[in-house]
């Protein structure tokens, strides 16, 4: 079973879904606070619904307000990089830069991407908490 | 106006607490750290970090609820403020509404707080921004994400300075080895009280810092035209303890994030 659980968590890192920081973040468990990583999961992954969902509203009314957008996407990275996930993190870099650029049609595309990385993840992380 | 009972709660136990104190001996231990961070997420690890690190936490999402709690947010100067004891103030630059720049600023503007030392953490790697914190007198300036490193760094600063003694004495110890951006602190004069042992028991619960949650409306982030932003990869945390700040980020090479 715990070789199991080694092979889940290396591929997540081998193929970039985790960077070290989530191993930082596994460092800090111990036998009083063991599922320390799983909470911060899930409010990481409550949050970035919440924000996810302020980002679709804002596309979805068509004005493209690239500051509101880039406060939301620094949100974003900013926990996404705290937790450790390092494929949400690059798409949430790339959004920024669109942003930046005004480029609608590139913030579109990205964040379609980020929306499938952070589902990805989600899933690949529930099923390696479940296994732990 | 917002009711917040969850501070004026933990206030009135503070009063309470110190009002026919038996000398309880003042733990030297005992570091309470104030941690601002709009964000759910990195509040709740940085927490975990100062936990770890034997830190009493108290974890606020924004400056304004940190100069409330530290009884900075209206005129009067009130005494018993004069016993909440706060060792360290760690707070995020970029919040909404008031900065973590803007909250140092008022903390080394007041009489009871300015001696606490102040840490500024940032995902951004800003040399104008580090320096500017820096001159208004922040401790140090961390990048993020927070490692345990960085926090047992701080932690041992803390402990290494004029310690105080619950009679009152200071007792230097020698100082670490890390002398390049130690300043010699003040030792804060406090009467010997017990730490405000709020948020501290170690049960997984994360209840108490949702305490302290508001629904913080984003703005647009501080835009600073002219700066020179510097990303920095994450390969490149520094290790050893003697780095400052501003060694730090000109080891740091810009790399893509």
């Amino acid at each position: 079973m715990q070789r199991q659980v080694a092979l889940i968590k290396q591929s997540l890192f081998d193929q970039g879904y985790l960077d070290e920081q989530f191993m930082e973040l596994e460092e800090l468990q111990d036998d009083a606070n063991p599922n320390f990583v799983e909470e911060v999961a899930a409010l990481y992954f409550k949050d970035s619904a919440r924000l996810i969902n302020n980002i679709d509203q804002a596309l979805e009314r068509g004005s493209f307000d690239f500051n509101r957008l880039d406060s939301y996407m620094h949100q974003f990275k900013g926990s996404s990089t705290s937790i450790g996930a390092s494929k949400v993190k690059t798409e949430c870099t790339m959004f920024r830069e669109y942003c930046r650029a005004g480029n609608a049609e590139g913030c579109l595309r990205t964040f379609q991407q980020l929306k499938k990385e952070h589902a990805t993840l989600r899933k690949k992380l529930e099923h390696y908490f479940q296994a732990s | 106006m917002a009711r917040d009972g969850g501070v004026s709660c933990l206030r009135r136990s503070a009063e309470m607490m110190n009002v026919g104190i038996e000398s309880a001996p003042l733990d030297l231990d005992e570091v309470h750290v104030l941690a601002v961070d709009d964000s759910l997420v990195d509040r709740i690890v940085i927490e975990r970090l100062l936990r770890v690190t034997s830190c009493k936490v108290t974890a606020v999402d924004s400056g304004w609820r940190a100069l409330e709690f530290l009884g900075l947010d209206n005129e009067k100067a009130s005494a018993e403020f004069d016993r909440l004891k706060v060792d360290l103030i760690i707070t995020d630059y970029c919040m909404p509404g008031m900065t973590g720049y803007e909250l140092l600023k008022k903390i080394k503007e007041s009489s009871n707080f300015r001696e606490v030392p102040v840490v500024i953490m940032s995902s951004e790697n800003v040399l104008t921004r580090i320096d500017r914190c820096l001159e208004e007198g922040a401790e140090d300036f961390l990048l993020k994400p927070v490692k345990l490193a960085d926090v047992k760094r701080l932690r041992s600063h803390l402990t290494t300075k004029d310690v105080k003694l619950s009679n009152g004495n200071k007792r230097k110890l020698p100082e670490d080895s890390d002398s390049v951006h130690t300043t010699s602190l003040p030792a804060t004069t406090l009467p010997p009280s017990p730490p405000l042992t709020i948020l501290s028991d170690s049960s997984p619960s994360l209840s108490p810092v949702e305490m302290f949650s508001s629904s913080a409306l984003s703005s647009p982030i501080d835009d600073e035209d002219g700066d020179v932003l510097l990303t920095s990869s994450p390969e490149s945390s520094p290790t050893t303890e003697e780095e400052s700040p501003i060694r730090r980020q000109k080891l740091r090479s810009p790399g893509l994030d």
